[in-house]
């Protein structure tokens, strides 16, 4: 079962988007924190990087034991990078590439972000 | 293979052992050692320490499991009777026979027992071995629950003396000194620092009696009294003499051994005996027609004895031996060096008196003014190891000598600096280290802390003495070498958290952002973020929710997060006490939102597998109950874990419940470096386990007991005594100011333990901080506490009661639906979450 949540999320590239989902309203979310977004059956964490001024979003599952919790990690740098930190166990990931920055596990799915009108949009290709 | 026989395993016995197995050659013997006492060799300097922990182990030289790992036969509890030197061989006292090549005699010695009519009777203890130290302990519990104001008397103002009038107070009886000569430790002082010393003594308490001659012990069956002439009595119920030590040296005695008048067995440079196989080392050797009663020259005599047996027939014992000492002796620094009585017609002194201070230090100079011939200080031994140096190594000095002497403020100067010693110079004197191989330790071997070096060279393992020395010499050889390693906190901050710390509250900032812009680079991330949260919390006392970003994951939602994630709740149970109405209200609350609950290890319930959404609803009716935050999400107060204590327990002394609910409410929602806990019993049977919390209150007679920086957890510490006997609005202020000051200067996620652990001056030095105001900061320390506890707020009310901040409980932001892939299992009718897979 856990196989096939895992399937369900795929790094999307700007290029192959071809649904942009309006998730919420910019203000609902926290300065420099995330919140989760509902898409059809997936569940995507969503971060507001005010300090650099922008927006990213990946699967909120955390592949090390499979729980719905990384929107609620916190989000830093790492030598440049930005990363999110699973609140269970601290792993962090690169909210760019989606890599697991600290240790081997397999890299999450990240996905594109635009704002519009005061609305946060993901992309997804399906 | 030759065999060699060791008997007795005291310290220099020990020594012995492990000096010769570290050696190469070793390999071709094998070593039997037989000691009469029933455990391996223990720390007899560190003796007293018994007394605060009665933990025989953390005396051990060596488990008895190194013995074996290091292929040396180790035979306790079996006295050796008898030598058959013709024969070479030794028979116990449970008649069985061993030969041997080479025999090492390490009997060391007894306390002498004057010949005191009534000697015999009951309550009469020396001050010598653990067991010694149990039956005392039995003895005063017994005394005491007949009379609370039992007195009890040390027979000799010696140093042993006074460490046992020091355990006789610790026992909670009124503490007498009897000596024979008309001062105090007349073999180290001269009469002006014994009478300082005496005053100071006086001054906490003791009663000192000098120039008496005991001319018996009074009582039938058990000791009631001391006569010292016909109307001269002194009623005490308890009597530990401590009159000086006689040799063990009934072996050599019986088997033809050469020995001293006074007893002891004769020895040479070479620590043999009149019988060329057998060696004398320790307490036992009368060497230079001396017995000397210090561990430093036996150890250096186990190392000659292992040096010749192994055939380096060069490695002599010294010509001279030095006896200075260094000792805290109840709290008060004594010590004496080289020649402390000089006369006149050899040199100068330079004395430094201030009775008001209980202060003297005295030096004598040679007539020309060059060399330190040696010297007396009381009250203040911080010079100690310096003028030690300066007068083993012949160094020059000041032209005016009282430089050394006096305190800075006077015109001193705080002269020297240990990196200006001769390689050569010995800093250890118990383990003979050099500082030149502690300086290579660290130059050479890469060993960078205090802790490493010591390890390698066993520097500072003996008494201790020597630890600020080898302090300077490792920092100042890292400086050398250009590596001060900084605690950073982070990429982000160069900084450490005690820096972070003033600066947020110097420069008055109240934001992460600005004080990432203003202090640091880049973004941050999980380390820094909890780090400056904490750091505000601690300052400003402000809940969790104002910044809830950079709080860790539990912090932010107010709820530790399960591995489904989930949350758990858990109410502050203050004290664990609970009445029935309250566990209605919880049973009732965790039914209906179907919680797992369980009856935490601090005293409190827990209610488990609240998904996100609920835990507003759950708190709102927790609140409506009663209920407030129990933190147990937070690096911050968790429970103070009470006993019941004297309102209904037939030995509580004081009101242990009462007590930990008014500190637990006093420092609840408190932010430090890392969670603490505290605890209070209501009698020694210390069933609250006062002492394996951070802070810990045990009720005795006469006040309370404060014991700081315990833990249990992964590498559990027993805490360790702050002050005895206060009333508990002192003890709240001690150890207010004990984690102000922790708060203040811990390094992040580090509890109290290792905090102390790493403190210089350890815990001698907290008290100094928090009950002598060395620093000149208790003011700030007791109004900065004041602060949190006025402005303490449940964070969790402000949660549910400001919308903004409840809206955040939500599993997704654009939907109301909750996360379908949380699933429970049953359990013994609750639930719990389905395994990992
Ligand atoms: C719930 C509880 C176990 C239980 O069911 O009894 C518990 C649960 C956890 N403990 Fe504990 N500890 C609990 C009592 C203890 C105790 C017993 C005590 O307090 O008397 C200890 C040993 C005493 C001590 O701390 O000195 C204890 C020593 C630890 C340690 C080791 C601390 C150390 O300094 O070595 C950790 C790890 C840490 O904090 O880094 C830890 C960490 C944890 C964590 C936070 C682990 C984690 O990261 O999830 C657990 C949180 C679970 C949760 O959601 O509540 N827990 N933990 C207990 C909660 C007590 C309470 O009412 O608040
Ligand atoms: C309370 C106290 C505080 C002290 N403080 C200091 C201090 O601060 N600084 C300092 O330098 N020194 C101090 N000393 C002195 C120091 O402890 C001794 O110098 C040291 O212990 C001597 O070691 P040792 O091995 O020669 O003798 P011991 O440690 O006495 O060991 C001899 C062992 O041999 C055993 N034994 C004797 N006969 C036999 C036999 N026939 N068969 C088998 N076993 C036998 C004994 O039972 C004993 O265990 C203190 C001593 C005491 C009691
Ligand atoms: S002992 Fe380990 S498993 Fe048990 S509650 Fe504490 S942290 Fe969790
Ligand atoms: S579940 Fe995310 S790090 Fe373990």
């Amino acid at each position: 079962m856990i196989h096939t949540i895992l399937k369900e999320y795929t790094t999307t590239s700007l290029e192959t988007v071809s649904v942009w989902f309006k998730a919420a309203e910019t203000s609902k979310f926290p300065k420099n924190g995330g919140a989760c977004v509902k898409y059809k059956n997936k569940q995507i964490a969503v971060f507001n990087f005010t300090r650099e001024g922008k927006w990213y979003a990946c699967q909120n599952l955390c592949p090390h034991k499979m729980e719905m919790v990384l929107s609620r990690g916190m989000i830093g740098e790492d030598m440049g990078t930005p990363k999110v930190a699973c609140p269970l166990h601290k792993n962090t990931f690169s909210l760019e590439t989606g890599e697991n920055l600290n240790g081997s596990l397999d890299a999450i799915a990240t996905y594109p972000v635009k704002i519009e009108n005061g609305f946060v949009y993901i992309g997804f290709s399906e | 293979m030759k065999t060699v026989i060791v008997i007795g395993n005291g310290m220099v016995g020990y020594k012995f052992c492990e000096k010769f197995v570290a050696k190469q050659e070793s390999k071709n013997y094998q070593i039997l050692v037989f000691g009469e006492e029933p455990r391996p060799a223990y720390d007899r300097v560190h003796l007293s320490e018994y007394f605060e922990n009665q933990d025989a182990k953390a005396l051990e030289m060596a488990s008895a499991s190194w013995y074996t790992e290091n292929g040396i036969q180790l035979v306790i509890g079996e006295r050796v009777s008898d030598i058959h030197r013709e024969d070479k061989k030794i028979i116990t006292a449970k008649n069985r026979e061993f030969y041997y090549d080479y025999l090492v005699l390490a009997t060391g010695s007894s306390a002498f027992v004057p010949p005191i009519k009534g000697v015999e009777k009951d309550g009469v203890f020396v001050y010598r071995t653990i067991e010694d130290l149990e039956g005392m302990l039995a003895y005063a519990a017994t005394l005491k629950a007949k009379n609370p104001n039992a007195k009890a008397a040390v027979l000799g103002g010696g140093l042993l003396g006074l460490e046992a009038g020091k355990a006789v107070m610790d026992m909670g009886l009124e503490p007498h000194i009897v000596e024979f000569a008309p001062k105090l430790m007349p073999r180290q002082l001269d009469s002006r620092s014994s009478q300082v010393l005496q005053l100071k003594l006086e001054s906490i308490g003791l009663h000192i009696h000098l120039s008496k001659a005991t001319n018996q012990i009074l009582g039938d069956k058990s000791i009631t009294g001391l006569e010292f002439g016909e109307d001269d009595v002194l009623d005490v119920e308890m009597l530990i003499i401590s009159a000086g030590i006689r040799p063990r040296d009934e072996l050599g005695k019986a088997s033809g051994l050469t020995m001293g008048v006074r007893g002891g067995i004769v020895v040479d440079n070479k620590m043999l005996t009149s019988d060329p196989s057998i060696y004398a080392i320790g307490e036992i050797a009368l060497y230079n027609q001396m017995i000397y009663g210090l561990v430093a020259p036996g150890y250096e005599m186990a190392s000659v004895a292992v040096d010749q047996i192994l055939g380096k027939t060069e490695s002599l014992m010294a010509e001279e031996i030095d006896m200075s000492t260094k000792l805290k002796l109840i709290g008060v620094d004594v010590a004496s060096f080289g020649e402390p009585f000089m006369p006149a017609t050899k040199g100068h002194s330079v004395i430094f008196e201030n009775k008001t201070q209980y202060l003297y230090k005295r030096i004598n100079v040679s007539l020309d003014g060059k060399k330190l011939l040696g010297g007396i200080l009381v009250g203040d031994a911080t010079d100690y190891n310096m003028l030690h140096q300066i007068y083993l190594n012949g160094m020059a000095i000041p032209s005016d000598p009282s430089k050394l002497i006096l305190p800075a403020s006077e015109g001193g100067a705080s002269f020297g600096s240990a990196m200006d010693l001769p390689d050569s110079a010995v800093i250890c004197s118990c383990e003979a280290v050099t500082k030149g191989q502690v300086c290579c330790s660290v130059k050479d071997d890469g060993n960078e802390t205090v802790k490493d070096v010591a390890k390698a060279t066993k520097a500072t393992t003996g008494c201790g003495g020597c630890k600020p020395m080898v302090t300077d010499l490792v920092n100042e050889t890292l400086k050398s070498l250009g590596k001060v390693v900084k605690e950073r906190i982070c990429e982000h901050f160069d900084y450490s958290r005690q820096e972070l710390y003033d600066i947020v509250k110097m420069k008055d900032i109240h934001d992460y952002d600005e004080l990432l812009d203003t202090h640091g680079k880049g973004n941050g991330c999980e380390i820094c973020k909890p780090v400056a949260a904490s750091i505000f919390a601690s300052i400003y006392n402000e809940t969790a929710n104002k910044q809830d970003t950079i709080q860790d994951s539990n912090d932010r939602f107010l709820a530790n997060i399960q591995r489904n994630g989930t949350y758990s709740v858990v109410p502050r149970v203050a004290g664990g006490e609970i009445t029935p109405n309250q566990m209605i209200a919880m049973g009732r609350i965790a039914q209906k939102y179907d919680l797992y609950t369980k009856i935490t290890g601090g005293q409190r319930i827990d209610m488990f597998g609240a998904k996100l959404h609920e835990l507003p609803l759950i708190w709102e009716e927790l609140i409506a109950e009663g209920f407030e935050t129990g933190q147990a999400y937070g690096k911050s107060l968790r429970t103070v874990k009470s006993c019941v204590g004297s309102t209904w327990c037939r030995y509580g002394m004081d009101e242990s419940v009462s007590f930990a609910i008014e500190i637990e409410n006093r420092y609840k929602g408190i932010r430090s470096p890392h969670k603490f806990k505290g605890g209070v019993s209501g009698c020694i049977r210390e069933c609250a386990e006062a002492r394996g919390k951070d802070f810990g209150f045990i009720a005795v007679e006469g006040g309370w007991n404060i014991y700081i920086c315990g833990n249990g957890g992964a590498t559990p510490k027993h805490a360790v005594l702050l002050a005895e006997k206060v009333d508990k609005a002192t003890a709240i202020k001690y150890v207010d100011r004990f984690l102000m000051y922790y708060i203040r200067t811990a390094q992040p996620l580090m509890r109290t333990a290792t905090w102390l652990d790493k403190l210089e001056g350890g815990i001698d030095y907290v008290k100094d901080v928090v009950i002598n105001d060395c620093l000149g900061i208790v003011d700030q320390l007791d109004n900065e506490m004041q602060y949190m506890v006025d402005t303490y707020k449940c964070e969790w009310k402000e949660a549910v009661e400001n919308p903004e901040i409840r809206a955040k409980y939500t599993h997704f932001i654009n939907s109301e639906e909750t996360d379908e892939n949380i699933e429970f299992v049953s359990l013994r009718e609750q639930k719990m979450p389905a395994p990992w897979a």
